[in-house]
């Protein structure tokens, strides 16, 4: 009998790992012969532990599982959800970039070959490197770390650049809240990541990687350097790539717990040793990016879907998706929501759908006030809203983003002034400083957003005022976007920014 | 706060640094194994670090304060750290927060008198389907409630 217990961090934040334990020790006693598989989530987090039994080649789900229930569990008599495909939230989904998380032990580099695994790799091999960005182009990939620009556009402008060096930086500073898609990549399929940047580095004649991860995410350092470690005994990195003769390599570095090292001019600053402070653009990071060298900087889903393009053809990815915003997005339904997880589906979907048909409303049981697309820089969306199908340019022409595609969920007791000033509170932590508007603007926000709580209607035209010159004064996303959740909430939820008013009234 | 930093002699310090010479753009990795070693980064780190990398000591005590990880003292014994992001606080997490804050009378940052718990602010563990959430000394809680935090910490 196999057992397959989650070894992700949510899983363990659930308690996975005792269950695992658990289930050693019941077996033990049982005198029965198990074999227990820590896999990766298949991302239905209500659910876990979400424990899968295998039988005669039948894998079974059960959860969630907690440890009074293993005996009933090696009995056969607790009760299941029957085969994970069938559970309607994951039967709903299009899974290519999360195809294999969940399904295998992220370690196991044969079973990844056997689920298709390094087929990419080993066509970029046969390829030009002309060949390889052609197909990334065709295929429509965004930047799926939030600006959505195009990627083989990114990879060409690296290509073509001349240089001694060129470097692939891979960015999981994923500190949006409301995001996990990343880490649940890195811990539940490390070697597509990795497949994705040595197929990264065929393309632009880049021969060293490094994969910048966010010290929040012990878990998935620890998964990334054993995958990183086994890829090397195993010829999948080092000198000579799947033996073709072909060099690419690549390090784990971890950040340090600042959130504006998500963008990538800080990563970079950050990956030399550096104060992680943003850079003017130009020059682009393509042409002058790590140590000046040109570098392809992506987002993990980014390079984490070139392998399932590698492998069946840019026309199968581009055949999913709405207008310019191709193939699927692994969309991470957050917050208060009865079923939250991650739900890789084609762009197109409306944010209604998502909230109330797929994450099946509030967990609260109470309605949805506001929903929050793109992280903590991405705008309130209220429920009149909730027709916008999810897409790059959907969003964007209603005020908003979908940045790394999480969307958390807010009941009808969020106080949405309160939120506001959440965003330029964070802002003012975070800031790198480098610009004025986002460096000081921040806490003015603060303090302009407490007037407006205390009841002077004055401080409401200053506010807007102070985001338009975030907004246009700022060289990065974290001071340019901060006022999207901030006039969001002001324009959409008045009556949240009125009731201090009539208060003090 | 902890009653006394304890100097760390400079041969373990430079020991440390020496391990991650070869590589490029060492000096994070190096903060990270000085932290990691020590519980924090010891003053007398920073012309070390200066000479190794031939950086100014203004560089690279601007790199190490420019981070929110890195310490100039050890923290308590235990470390509690809350999420304080929109998706824990739309599972209540703000609420549950001030709990823990409150028994332990600490604000954010604080460790008690005794240097027994630490708690600190995080910005997301990516934990955001099973809010609120918790790290405490490395263990992850999910759907985290004030009562349990404070057990797990001993406190």
């Amino acid at each position: 009998m196999k057992v397959y217990v989650p070894r992700d961090a949510a899983a363990k934040a659930l308690g996975a790992n005792a269950v695992a334990a658990s289930i050693a020790e019941e077996a033990a006693r049982r005198g029965l012969t198990v074999e227990i598989v820590r896999n990766g989530t298949r991302g239905m987090i209500w659910l876990e532990p979400l424990v899968e039994v295998e039988t005669d080649g039948k894998r079974l789900a059960y959860g969630p599982v907690n440890v009074a229930d293993v005996p009933a569990l090696l009995d056969g008599t607790l009760p299941g959800l029957g085969p994970v495909e069938d559970i309607p939230f994951f039967a709903r989904q299009t899974r290519l970039t999360f195809a294999r998380c969940g399904l295998i032990d992220p370690l196991d580099l044969v079973a990844y070959e056997a689920h298709g695994g390094l087929a990419g790799l080993r066509r970029a091999l046969t390829m030009s490197a002309e060949d390889i960005v052609g197909e990334v182009k065709a295929s429509g990939l965004r930047g799926r770390g939030g600006a959505g620009f195009p990627t083989g556009i990114k990879w060409d402008t690296v290509r073509t650049a001349e240089a001694p060096q060129k470097y692939i930086v891979c960015n999981a500073d994923e500190g949006d809240s409301g995001t996990f898609a990343d880490r649940m990549l890195m811990e539940g399929d490390p070697f597509t990541l990795i497949e994705g940047m040595a197929i990264a580095g065929l393309a632009t004649g880049a021969t060293k990687g490094f994969v910048y991860i966010r010290s929040e995410y012990p878990d998935a350092i620890e998964v990334m350097e054993s995958a990183v470690r086994i890829g090397r005994t195993e010829g999948l990195l080092g000198p000579n790539v799947l033996g073709s003769g072909r060099a690419f390599d690549m390090e784990i570095r971890v950040g340090a717990g600042a959130y504006v090292c998500g963008e990538e001019t800080s990563l970079l600053n950050s990956l030399e040793g550096k104060r992680g402070v943003v850079r003017a653009k130009p020059p682009l990071p393509a042409l002058e990016g790590l140590f000046g060298r040109p570098t392809v900087v992506n987002n993990v889903l980014s390079l984490a879907t070139i392998q399932v393009i590698l492998e069946k053809g840019a026309a199968h990815y581009a055949a999913f998706g709405l207008g310019r915003s191709k193939g699927t997005m692994p969309i991470q339904i957050a917050g208060n929501v009865k079923h939250g997880g991650l739900f890789e589906t084609a762009f197109g979907l409306p944010l209604g759908d998502l909230v109330s048909d797929i994450a099946g409303g509030t967990a609260s049981g109470r309605p949805v006030k506001a929903v929050q697309v793109g992280g903590p820089l991405g705008a309130y969306i209220p429920v009149a809203q909730f027709d916008t199908p999810f897409g790059y340019e959907e969003f964007d022409q209603k005020g908003g983003l979908i940045g790394h595609a999480g969307i958390v969920v807010f009941d009808d007791s969020a106080d949405m002034l309160k939120m506001a000033r959440f965003a330029m509170e964070f802002c003012a932590v975070e800031s790198c400083g480098k610009c004025t508007p986002c460096r000081l603007g921040a806490v003015r926000g603060v303090e302009t957003i407490d007037r407006i709580a205390r009841g002077d209607a004055d401080a409401v035209p200053l506010l807007t005022d102070l985001c338009a010159t975030m907004k246009d004064g700022s060289l990065c996303a974290l001071g340019g976007f901060t006022p999207f959740p901030v006039m969001s909430a002001l324009t959409r939820f008045p009556d949240d920014f009125a009731r201090a008013k009539e208060a003090a009234e | 706060m902890p009653a006394t930093v304890k100097a760390v002699p400079d041969e373990q310090i430079s020991a440390v640094i020496a391990e991650f010479m070869s590589l490029d753009g060492p000096l994070l990795p190096m903060l990270h194994a000085l932290q990691a070693r020590f519980g924090h980064i010891p003053a007398a780190a920073v012309p070390l670090l200066a000479d190794a990398l031939n950086l100014g000591k203004a560089e690279v005590h601007g790199v190490i304060s420019f981070y929110h990880d890195f310490r100039d003292a050890p923290s308590g014994r235990h470390v509690i750290r809350i999420c304080r992001a929109e998706a824990c606080q739309a599972m209540g997490g703000e609420t549950m927060a001030e709990r823990v804050l409150a028994r332990l009378g600490l604000d954010w940052h604080g460790t008690t008198a005794n240097g027994a718990v630490t708690v600190e602010p995080v910005y997301c563990l990516g934990l955001c389907a099973c809010g609120p959430a918790a790290m405490v000394d490395g263990r992850l809680i999910g759907r985290a409630e004030a009562g349990r935090i404070l057990a797990e910490a001993g406190a």
